[in-house]
């Protein structure tokens, strides 16, 4: 489903991934860990199509499709997901507005009919309440005066109405209370399924405890350094990253 | 240009659809302002002779007085002697039928409907009576017979002079006086045209009326002067419009709007203004300098000032509210997009003389391009406004990183009886914003048509709803290519 080939990319004129390989498959959770800098979210942001980034070679494909050759919303629009690491305020625009917006961007891309209002309400609704976002959330501005908790809730909320192929979690964990973890956490376990994969980007093996993945890897700089099962997020959280060096 | 938010800066052209010009033959004066010129157009509305000496006094004044250089704008100085003060197309008419059809057509092609005919067959459309005034002079005003049954009168102020002397010599210049400003001195002088209101007592205006301006011949100044008046316990909406072609040239535009309303009348006044705003490199368009201001004298009497202002290459304006009545209330909500190289300073002035006087203040400025918008407000609170309340809330929007957003309050409290409160805030669309709604399937134009107009909500909603509409798409059309 998700395959990069050899992955190179600057931020600015810095190169950061020097040569990344990953194939991901339906169905499957991979975590993504590395220390500081190794480009765990350089990954994430270039697969979206974030500004800012240039991609010198290699390849990334959806389902066959060259996800580089898409602007940031077709890539989107094809079923590719992010979850933001700081997810920003949308003063003024509430946030059933901007995930009616979202939603018909999606479904207008995909053929799919639009949603009537009532319809979009119903869903919209059901899937803030299981997030524990209360009523008056959806007349309030996009994540405007929310916690951080908050903020990160309302990505996996908009992960659930968008249903991607691919959702890549940029260090979703972070900043989250324990109740929080377990909230976000349970919405992401109902969004997995056979159709789709999911990408986490962590730097603590604690979320994995609670989204239990397929599949780790360990970035050094830039590349995949080893690759593993979950036990061996485990043996990270116990020995560090230090031992694990970029592979020549 | 490059930063972090190239994205958002590029590709700043803009589609002014309005800016065509009208082929008709119309009479022109000469360039040039002085007695004989004032005499001229005072003559060519068979004017009285206290209007014609009312003229030459503001003339007199205006003479005296040099522009007004404090607010944040910068142009070349304006000769005044280059500019016609007086241009109407030939072929005046005498009724709706005998209108140029060239003129029909404009109109047509503008939205403005100079007909009555597709309004009274219409059922969903809302009546809107509507004065056209083409350069100088207007050329036609529709529903007046209608208007005249329910005893309000709507018609060209030249027309009005005539008609209801006794109203135009009582309060023309009451609440604008000529010595008011550099530029209301120079519309005392020179206006040509504009519409007159009059509410009778106890009277609510049957429909919203409408006056739609239209510059177009070149080098001609646009001077027209607006009297509404409310008398007690009236209602009346009125909402104005305003398009020039697109020339390569500077514009001015110097109008004066006077409003008054009696006890317990109220008056909402809505603007749509899109004047040509000039090409990207800022030449061109319209010097808007308009004084605007409305009177409640009566007790319980409101005035509310709702304006979306995108057009322009400077726009100088701050509808005003002189609260005199007691209890009487003033509102104004203002939406001021520029993009390109446009300069506005626009705001209001809220004056609380009478007590228990409440006024509200909601200013939305959205810079784009490489443009400069600044709000100027004054509130003052005199020392018998004891219980007179003021809220402000002033917020900008930029698009880009090129562009400057600016606020000038001035708060003047007189009396420790009074409450006056203000917000401010400042936001930016960012790339960022842009790349969050791109990641959500949500294009840039899309995105940046949405943020406006969540920005602008608190606005639009005191607009008539069809002009909501129309004020929504117009922002959307101004802002085009204004992201890349």
């Amino acid at each position: 489903m998700l395959r990069i080939e050899n992955l190179h990319a600057n931020a600015g004129d810095e190169p950061i991934l020097r040569g990344v390989n990953l194939v991901v498959r339906p169905g499957e959770v991979h975590a993504l860990m590395g220390p500081n800098g190794s480009g765990k979210s350089t990954l994430a942001n270039v697969i979206a199509g974030r500004p800012g980034y240039e991609v010198t070679a290699g390849s990334v494909s959806l389902d066959g499709v060259d996800l580089l050759a898409l602007p940031p919303e077709e890539r989107a629009q094809q079923g590719v997901f992010m979850a933001f690491q700081y997810p920003i305020e949308i003063p003024g625009v509430s946030n059933m507005e901007f995930l009616k917006a979202a939603l018909d961007s999606r479904n207008a891309a995909q053929g799919r009919p639009e949603l009537s209002a009532l319809q979009f309400l119903k869903l919209a609704r059901a899937a803030a309440e299981r997030l524990g976002l209360g009523p008056e959330f959806g007349k309030r501005g996009v994540n405007e005066g929310f916690s951080g908790g908050e903020k990160k809730r309302n990505e996996i909320l908009q992960m659930l109405l968008l249903e991607p192929r691919l959702a890549l979690l940029d260090e979703t964990d972070s900043g989250l209370d324990i109740d929080s973890l377990g909230t976000v956490a349970a919405g992401v376990n109902a969004f997995a399924g056979e159709d789709n994969a999911i990408v986490l980007v962590t730097h603590y093996a604690r979320l994995l405890e609670h989204i239990v993945p397929d599949h780790v890897h360990v970035l050094v700089a830039g590349r995949i350094a080893r690759s593993g099962d979950k036990s061996f997020a485990l043996e990270i959280e116990a020995k560090g990253y230090g031992w694990l060096t970029a592979p020549a | 240009m490059s930063g972090p938010n190239a994205a958002v800066g590029e590709r700043l052209a803009q589609d002014y659809a309005a800016g065509f010009v009208t082929d008709i033959e119309s009479e022109t004066l000469p360039p040039g302002l002085n007695e004989a010129t004032v005499r001229f157009i005072s003559g060519k509305k068979n004017e009285p002779a206290w209007l014609l000496a009312w003229r030459l006094q503001a003339l007199a004044r205006w003479r005296k007085m040099t522009p007004p250089q404090w607010a944040h704008v910068t142009f070349p100085p304006i000769d005044f002697d280059a500019i016609s003060y007086y241009s109407a197309p030939k072929q005046g008419p005498k009724s709706l039928d005998e209108v140029d059809p060239e003129l029909l057509r404009t109109y047509e092609k503008l939205g403005i409907p100079l007909h009555e005919r597709a309004a009274l067959a219409g059922v969903e459309t809302p009546q809107v009576a509507v004065d056209a005034v083409f350069d100088s002079v207007s050329v036609a005003t529709t529903f007046k017979e209608k208007l005249r049954e329910a005893g309000v009168i709507f018609c060209p102020i030249a027309e009005a002079v005539r008609e209801c002397p006794e109203l135009v010599q009582k309060y023309l210049g009451s609440v604008v006086p000529q010595s008011d400003n550099f530029y209301a001195a120079l519309n005392s002088a020179t206006f040509s045209d504009g519409s007159f209101v009059y509410v009778p007592k106890h009277t609510r205006c049957p429909m919203e009326l409408s006056t739609y301006f239209r510059i177009n011949a070149a080098n001609t100044g646009q001077f027209e002067r607006t009297l509404i008046i409310a008398d007690e316990g009236s209602y009346v909406s009125y909402l104005e419009g305003c398009t020039a072609p697109m020339r390569d040239e500077n514009q001015l535009h110097a109008a004066v709007v006077e409003l008054v309303a009696l006890n317990d009348a109220e008056i909402k006044y809505s603007t749509v203004q899109n004047w040509y705003p000039g090409d990207e490199q800022g030449r061109g368009g319209i010097y808007n300098f308009v004084t605007k201001r409305g009177a409640c004298l009566g007790a319980r009497s409101k005035i509310s000032w709702t304006q979306v202002e995108t057009g322009s290459a400077i726009t100088w304006k701050y509808p005003s509210v002189v609260l005199r009545g007691d209890g009487s209330v003033g509102e104004f909500h203002s939406v001021a997009l520029t993009n390109n190289r446009q300069q506005a300073d626009t705001g209001t002035k809220m004056l609380h003389i009478g007590r228990d006087t409440k006024s509200t203040i909601v200013s939305k400025g959205i810079s784009a391009g490489r443009s400069q918008n600044a709000y100027r407000g004054r509130v003052l609170m005199n020392p018998g406004a004891s219980g007179a309340r003021n809220y402000t809330q002033c917020d900008s929007l930029l698009i880009g990183d090129e562009c400057g957003a600016h606020t000038f309050p001035h708060i003047e409290s007189r009396t420790p009886e009074a409450i006056v409160e203000h917000e401010a805030s400042t936001s930016k669309v960012s790339d960022e914003h842009l790349f969050l709604c791109a990641q959500r399937g949500i294009d840039a134009e899309k995105a940046v048509s949405m943020i406006v107009n969540g920005f602008c909500k608190e606005v639009f909603r005191e607009l008539p709803m069809e002009f909501a509409v129309e004020a929504g798409k117009l922002l959307e059309v101004s802002l085009e290519g204004a992201v890349g």
